[in-house]
This record gives C-alpha cells, structure tokens and sequence, in this order.
C-alpha cells in the first residue's frame, strides 16, 4: 500500500470572539468565545431556540452579527467561503422543486466550476463517488421529491462532499433519520476529522450518539461550555443549558 | 386547413405580430420557470400591473414606451423587496399593496393623457395585433436575445439559488445580485409582452405553460424547454383566434394556454388527475364530504 496521503492538514481552528447576534429587538447570541478545532468532530448542543442554527449563519455571514469576529488562518471565515460546505435545516427547503438527484448534488460544484463555465468531467466523477459514498448510486435519477426524508438528508450530504471543502458545519444532519443512516453518515464525518478537516455538527439527541463526538460545544444563547466531551457532559453544565434535569448518556463524560 | 394558417401571413402586421408573438412564448415560459419554482407567481402579477405609469409617463415625455414600462416595473419590485426587508409586513401583502398602487398611478395618468392623444387603455391591457410596429419586433427580438443568454449563461447559479437560497449565499454565490437579476429578466419579459398579451394578463403567460410542463417532466431545463414550446403553440393558435374572429390577442392565448394546462392536469403520465384517480378520492370519500356529514349526524 501506498503511505496514507497527507491531506490539507492546517492545524488551524476556526477562532470565534464576541461574537453577538440580535434580531431586530431579541438578542439570539450573547457574546460567544471558542475555537472549533480541526481533526474533530465537534457537536454544537443545546435546547431549541438556544442559537445553534444561528451562530452557524453568523460564522458564514448568513446573518450579520452586530459585533464580534469569525477568524480562519488569521482572516474572516466569510471571506473564505469557498472553504466552506454547509448542509442548511432540512425544514428549509422546498422539496416539491423540479431537480433530480442528481442536480442537487451537482450543486456543490457550482461554485469550483466558475462562472460561465460548464461542468466538467472531474466534477461529474466526484458527484457520483459522492451518492455512491452515501448509498445513493441507484437514485441519481429521482425527482428529490420522490425520496424518504432520510435519503434526501443524504443527497445534502453527498452535496457537501462534492464541495472539497476544508470546513464542514451540518445544521441538524440527523433529525428524522433511523440508527443505519445514522451510523453512514456519522462514519463520514469521522473520516472528514480524520482527513484534518474542521467538522461542526448541530445535534439534538443527549443518549448513546453522543459518543461519536469528540469535542462538543454547548450553548444557551451564552456559550454554557466548550471542550472535549468529557470535559463539557456534566450534570451540573447540562442544568445550567436545559433549566432542569436532564438525562444523558452518562458512560460517555 | 393550411389556407387557414398561410392566408392572414399576407398582411404585415399579422408576420409582426405572429413573430412578436412567438419570441413572447419562449421567454415567458423560460423566466416564468423561475417565479413558479420560488412561488413567487403574484410577484410576476404585480410587476406587470406596475408598469403602467411608466408607459404613461413615457408617453408624455415622449420616449419608447419600453423603457418607460421596464424602469417602472423594476422600481415597483425593488420598493417590494424593500417594503418586505424593512418592515413586518409580509411579502404578499407587500405586493398587493405595491402594485394596486402603482396600477392606479397608471390609470390616473393614462386618462390625463387620453384627453388629448389617441392612446387605447384596453391595447395595454389585452394586447392588440394590430398595433405591432417593425420597432416592437425588434425591441422584442433584442429582450429575448439577452433573456435567454442570460439563463443559458448563469444556469446552474440559478439554479442553486433557486432551490437553496441559504446554501447558494454559505457557498459564496452573491444571491442579492442574481435575485436582482431574476427581477431585471422579469421585468424585460413582461415589456415585452405588453403589445401581444397584455399586461392584465401577461402573469397566464408566464406561469401557466411553465406549471404546465412541471406537471410532465421533473427537471428544470426541461420544464424550460417543454414549457417554451407550449407557449409558442398557445401564442400561435392564440394569434389566429384573434385574427379569425378578431378578438384580444391576450385572451386568446391565455384560453389556448389554459386548455393545454387542463390537458395536462387530467392527463399527466404521473400527476394526472384521471391517469392516478387514486390519488384524490371522488367526492363520495371526499374529507369535505365526509365533514358534513359527520356534523349533520351530530345534529340530529
Ligand atoms: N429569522 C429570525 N427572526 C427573528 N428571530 C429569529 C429568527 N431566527 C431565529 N430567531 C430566534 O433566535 C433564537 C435562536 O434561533 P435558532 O434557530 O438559532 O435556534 P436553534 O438553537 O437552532 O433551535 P432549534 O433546535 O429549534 O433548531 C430563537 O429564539 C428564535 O426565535
Ligand atoms: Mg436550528
């Protein structure tokens, strides 16, 4: 064999400071201080309504915060987007669109490809290595209407890969989806930290998945804790996050 | 029969407006795509009726009427963008108020100006086919030329923006500038659609052969394409309607428009309503029905 390829390893994080996010007059995000590291799979937790969503928009410019700064390699993160392979909250998208499969993870070319330009073979071969990383080969041709909600999360996923992205934040990628899926898809996000990457995860579930994460961040409007799991899954900081007590996967801390 | 079809080409204005005609069904099919797949059919209903000032006050100062109506329908869409972003007030009421508005302005001025021109309210309505000049064919020609180069050339930016639009902006894609885009392509079809269809009714023009075609085949392109061709058969057979029995030139495409969408809505190989009668139950199974009911048992 070969000795394993060495992949991007930038040994950078993405670097987050004061950051602070209102809409109109309700303040979402409280001055927010942390670093995501690269070559982990970090879990961002917290009750609904705490600012998951938002604090991932406000690092990719999708919301404009009203002070605070989203560094990468020394640089804003939104001036970098091209690093970036983002998989929004499924409820967001119109499902009833005319694209197969196929267009929408042909999607996550568009940007490499340029303007004007068409896409090319090498992009085609990386979106069928994709669907067929995520199981999907067979249903290239499907309208994406005509798919269970646990397949179409994997045509998002199979769009972000296509990406080469170095930066991967997935909204929710595993509300609605059965233990098999789950276990596909968090079996890529490993191998994305592993390859060196900066992988960030909205994750709503406290019970056995939250072994798969190596660091977690978890937030309330105020960032409550971040660190390695052990670190953040306590009784104590969960309480504080949740407002009461609440059950966790305790073999994990 | 092919007398019927070659005799009205004879007369100039009749290859005018033919030609216009055509060039129409295309764009409006092609850019309609768009309104329909991001639900934003009233918006297309609102730009169309707020260019009417602008074909006023160009008719006053004296310029192309074109130009007059563009400037009014892109202001009309940017002061609803603006309204929506700037206020709690959503994007259709937005438009409603927007556009009833403008439309006003428009019927205010045209009937100022009618005291002292010939210039027929009912032509920008319905459209005529008679009032097609060599200058409207050409106008049209260069709209549909820079239409469809457009959506051939920022396709799959569209696309993805259409579909995705938080994911189009994460990846860096400048979605306000191919938003505004969208309204710029929008608007230009719509001017040049006023001397054929109307602008009561260009919105039928854009919409249906478009929605007609989602309902055959399940790609955007090809929506675009199928769409295009149903829109040139309903301008064609709708300019002859309109010849024969000298009607609008806008209704009658509308009607052929429509009877293709019906066709289509009981007929699709996937969606049709008579293809899959399983899919709504008849009127005996029908919820209302069964709704009723319920409430007259209780009551007794
Ligand atoms: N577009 C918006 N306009 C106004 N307020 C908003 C908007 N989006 C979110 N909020 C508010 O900001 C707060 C944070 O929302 P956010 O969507 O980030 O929560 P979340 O942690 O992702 O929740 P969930 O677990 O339900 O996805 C909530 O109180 C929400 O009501
Ligand atoms: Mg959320």
């Amino acid at each position: 064999m070969t000795p394993i390829s060495f992949p991007n390893r930038q040994a950078e994080g993405i670097h987050i400071s004061e950051l602070e996010v209102h809409y109109r007059r309700v303040l979402a995000l409280k001055a927010i201080n942390c670093e995501i590291r690269p070559g982990r799979v970090t879990g961002m937790i917290g009750p609904n309504g705490a600012g998951k969503s938002t604090l991932i928009k406000a690092m990719l410019g999708l919301v404009t915060p009203v002070q605070g700064k989203v560094c990468f390699q020394n640089q804003p993160l939104t001036k970098q987007l091209d690093q970036v392979a983002y998989l929004p909250q499924r409820s967001k998208i119109d499902w009833t669109y005319p694209a197969t499969v196929w267009d929408v993870v042909m999607m996550g070319r568009v940007r490499k490809t340029g303007w004007f330009h068409r896409f090319s073979s090498v992009s085609r071969r990386l979106v069928a290595q994709a669907l067929d990383r995520v199981g999907l080969s067979d249903y290239r041709d499907r309208a994406i209407g005509e798919l269970s909600g646990g397949q179409q999360q994997r045509v998002f996923i199979a769009r972000a890969l296509t990406e080469q992205a170095h930066i991967f934040c997935f909204d929710e990628p595993f509300a609605g989806i059965d233990k098999k899926t789950e276990s596909v898809i968090f079996d890529i996000l490993h191998e994305l930290a592993e390859a060196g990457h900066i992988v960030l995860v909205v994750h709503h579930d406290l019970g056995h998945s939250i072994v798969n994460f190596d660091d977690l961040i978890l937030l309330n409007r105020e960032l409550v804790a971040h660190g390695t799991r052990k670190e953040v899954l306590n009784a104590e900081n969960l309480q504080y996050a949740y407002g009461d007590r609440i059950a966790f996967f305790s073999e994990a801390a | 029969m092919l007398e019927i079809l070659i005799e009205p080409l004879q007369y100039g204005f009749m290859q005018r407006s033919l030609m216009t005609a055509i060039l129409v069904g295309i764009i409006c099919a092609v850019v309609g795509s768009y309104l329909m797949v991001q639900r934003l059919a009233l918006l297309g209903e609102s730009v169309s009726h707020s260019v009417l000032p602008g074909v006023a006050i160009a008719f006053i100062l004296g310029v192309d009427i074109f130009l007059g109506a563009f400037i009014a329908g892109v202001i009309s869409a940017v002061m609803i963008a603006w309204v929506r972003t700037r206020s709690p007030v959503k994007e259709d009421a937005a438009m409603g108020i927007i556009y009833s508005a403008f439309f006003s302005l428009g019927i205010t001025l045209i009937t100022i100006v009618q005291k002292n021109n010939k210039i027929d309210l009912l032509h920008f309505l319905f459209g005529n086919i008679l009032g097609v000049t060599t200058r409207d064919v050409i106008n049209t020609s260069v709209i549909a030329v820079i239409v469809v180069g457009a959506i051939a050339l920022l396709y799959k930016e569209l696309l993805f923006y259409t579909f995705d639009p938080e994911g189009a902006q994460a990846s860096g894609l400048p979605i306000n500038l191919l938003d505004f885009g969208l309204i710029i392509l929008m608007s230009l079809t719509i001017v040049a659609s006023l001397t054929t269809v109307g602008l009561a009714l260009v919105v039928a023009l854009l919409i249906t052969p478009g929605a007609t075609a989602y309902l055959l085949v399940k790609r955007l392109h090809q929506m675009m394409i199928l769409g295009a061709v149903i829109g040139v058969l309903a301008s064609i057979s709708g300019m002859y309607l309109s010849y024969y029995f000298n009607i609008p030139s806008g209704p009658a495409i509308v009607m052929v428009a429509f009877g293709f969408f019906m066709l289509a809505f009981l007929f699709s190989p996937t969606h049709g309503v008579l293809t899959h009668p399983s899919r709504g139950p008849g009127l005996a199974q029908s919820q209302i029905w069964q709704e009723i009911r319920g409430l007259l048992a209780t009551k007794k």
